[in-house]
């Protein structure tokens, strides 16, 4: 709720959200050095994080994936608990060897699934997208002369079986070049992304400091906080 | 130590204070940023603009809190959109941290355009494993969610009559903080030909242009500015308003636009005292 809403926070709200601020400020506080405050709120993060997953993978995957069926007498659910609880003979070193069957079920299962589409999906119709038309008569098939020689220069650059020297070696410069082209936009989309966060807290805490002045002005002038 | 090596030395609480400084200026005296709207951008307002009332879009909303900056506007902006044309929204949450993103969204959205819970739209909940439950989808959203967010069982919902897996949606569009985009790419566009559009965080948004150029995606969100771009798109539409909506991405560009400068100005100086130290050390 905002002013802009044309709404003003209740009391609730503007204690909720002075925690909130209070914890922001905490994080903010490490731009200068580690202290107490910043451990507090980096460790409230981390704890909540794990207990709020504890509890959703509990009610979202234990209980409807196998208590549910075990209740209802769907017995061959009984197969992937004794798996589960394989995996924690690994917490002994005498037994251990045993959570070797699980993971092998899990990571061959796995690897079945993910290796046919990830091969088809980030080899074949990555392969398949870089073979274009090329020309000079339109910007979009100029750039695809572009596409096609930062492909083939970089994987040339990652071709070690031959000395990077003569026409071999220029090439494999022009893939490096291709690389850093890749890294930058990638570095300047980080900076954008670590920005946004800045933002969206630095507008948070204005925002929060506008509501702030109306509720005390109100409470003070008229001795009412808001509901 | 002269001029140069005191600028390579700089103390980064320096570089710190004065973006701090830069952005605080900038917050309390906004400016308007004028927005180009990017294609790939454009393509997802489009094609949701294409659907027909009645028509289901599935969104899979894969963050937690601390993506929130830059994804929550734009499921703001695109659930806005939907219920305002009256298209039927299917959710998902992928993310163990993400539940209450979406219920977040949905449940202030729904209020605003009294959207009804099963009729307007349904909400799945969460589920481990995103891969196995993206594939499990494909055959029948029943497989992994037998009942919906709140415990209702799918087949009590109206919406859900006559849906039983992707074939039956117009689209899925997944606004994701992590590996999930990979999953949906992966699996349900290249398993089950799921057309799929997708809204990333920026610093995951160059992995998937090569996702675009091949046509596995037919749109791109990056980061909070294309949650901007969308914003501007969506009130352009007269989905959303400056007044009555937050349009949170659109108000941060100011602050994006400042601290670029300011960033860029410090990679410039940063160089010039790296060259200039190095033509000194060379002469030496």
């Amino acid at each position: 709720m905002s002013l802009e809403e044309g709404k003003i926070m209740g009391t609730e709200e503007i204690i909720w959200n002075a925690v909130a601020t209070f914890l922001t400020l905490c994080i903010f506080t490490f731009l200068y050095k580690d202290n107490p405050f910043y451990k507090f709120a980096e460790h409230l993060v981390v704890g909540v994080s794990a207990g709020y997953f504890a509890v959703i993978l509990y009610y979202n995957g234990f209980v409807p994936k196998l208590i549910t069926p075990l209740r209802q007498g769907e017995w061959v659910y009984i197969i992937p608990a004794i798996l589960g609880l394989m995996i924690w003979t690994r917490f002994s070193k005498k037994w251990s060897w045993i959570s070797r069957f699980s993971l092998a079920f899990y990571i061959g299962s796995g690897t079945g699934f993910a290796i046919p589409l990830y091969m088809q999906n980030y080899v074949i119709r990555q392969l398949s997208s870089t073979m274009l038309p090329v020309g000079f008569t339109t910007w979009a098939l100029f750039t695809n002369i572009l596409i096609i020689i930062g492909v083939l220069s970089a994987l040339i650059y990652f071709f070690f079986s031959k000395e990077h020297t003569g026409f071999f070696g220029g090439t494999a410069k022009v893939g490096i070049w291709t690389l850093m082209v890749g890294f930058g936009t990638g570095f300047g989309l980080t900076v954008m992304g670590r920005v946004s966060l800045l933002a969206e807290r630095v507008v948070f805490l204005r925002e929060y400091f506008i509501e702030l002045k109306y509720y005390l002005y109100i409470l003070f002038k008229y001795g009412l906080p808001l509901s | 130590m002269n001029f140069y090596e005191q600028i390579m030395n700089l103390d980064r609480r320096w570089v710190y204070l004065v973006i701090g400084l830069v952005v605080v200026i900038t917050a309390i005296f906004p400016f308007d940023v004028p927005l180009y709207v990017t294609p790939e951008v454009r393509s997802v307002y489009d094609y949701v603009e294409s659907l027909n009332p009645g028509e289901v879009l599935m969104i899979g909303v894969d963050y937690a809190p601390e993506a929130m900056a830059e994804l929550h506007p734009m499921s703001y902006a695109i659930t806005r959109q939907c219920f305002k044309r009256d298209i039927k929204l299917l959710l998902c949450c992928l993310h163990q941290n993400g539940p209450g993103m979406v219920e977040q969204v949905i449940s202030q959205v729904s209020k605003e355009y009294n959207k009804v819970n099963g009729v307007d739209y349904v909400y799945l909940g969460y589920k481990p494993y995103p891969s196995i439950t993206i594939l499990a989808m494909g055959q029948n959203f029943r497989i992994p969610f037998p009942e919906d967010y709140y415990g209702t069982p799918l087949d009590s919902l109206p919406m859900m009559g006559g849906i039983t897996n992707y074939d039956n949606v117009k689209a899925i569009l997944n606004i994701s903080a992590g590996s999930a985009t990979e999953y949906w790419i992966n699996y349900a566009n290249g398993r089950y030909n799921a057309m799929l559009a997708i809204g990333v965080t920026g610093v995951m948004t160059s992995d998937y242009y090569p996702f675009l150029q091949s046509g596995q995606i037919f749109g791109l969100i990056g980061g909070m500015k294309g949650a901007a771009e969308y914003e501007h798109l969506a009130e352009k539409g007269g989905y959303i308003s400056r007044e009555k909506d937050q349009l949170s991405a659109y108000k941060s560009m100011p602050i994006q636009t400042t601290t670029h400068v300011v960033v860029i100005l410090f990679i410039v100086i940063g160089n010039i005292g790296f060259f200039l130290s190095k033509r000194k050390k060379s002469r030496i």
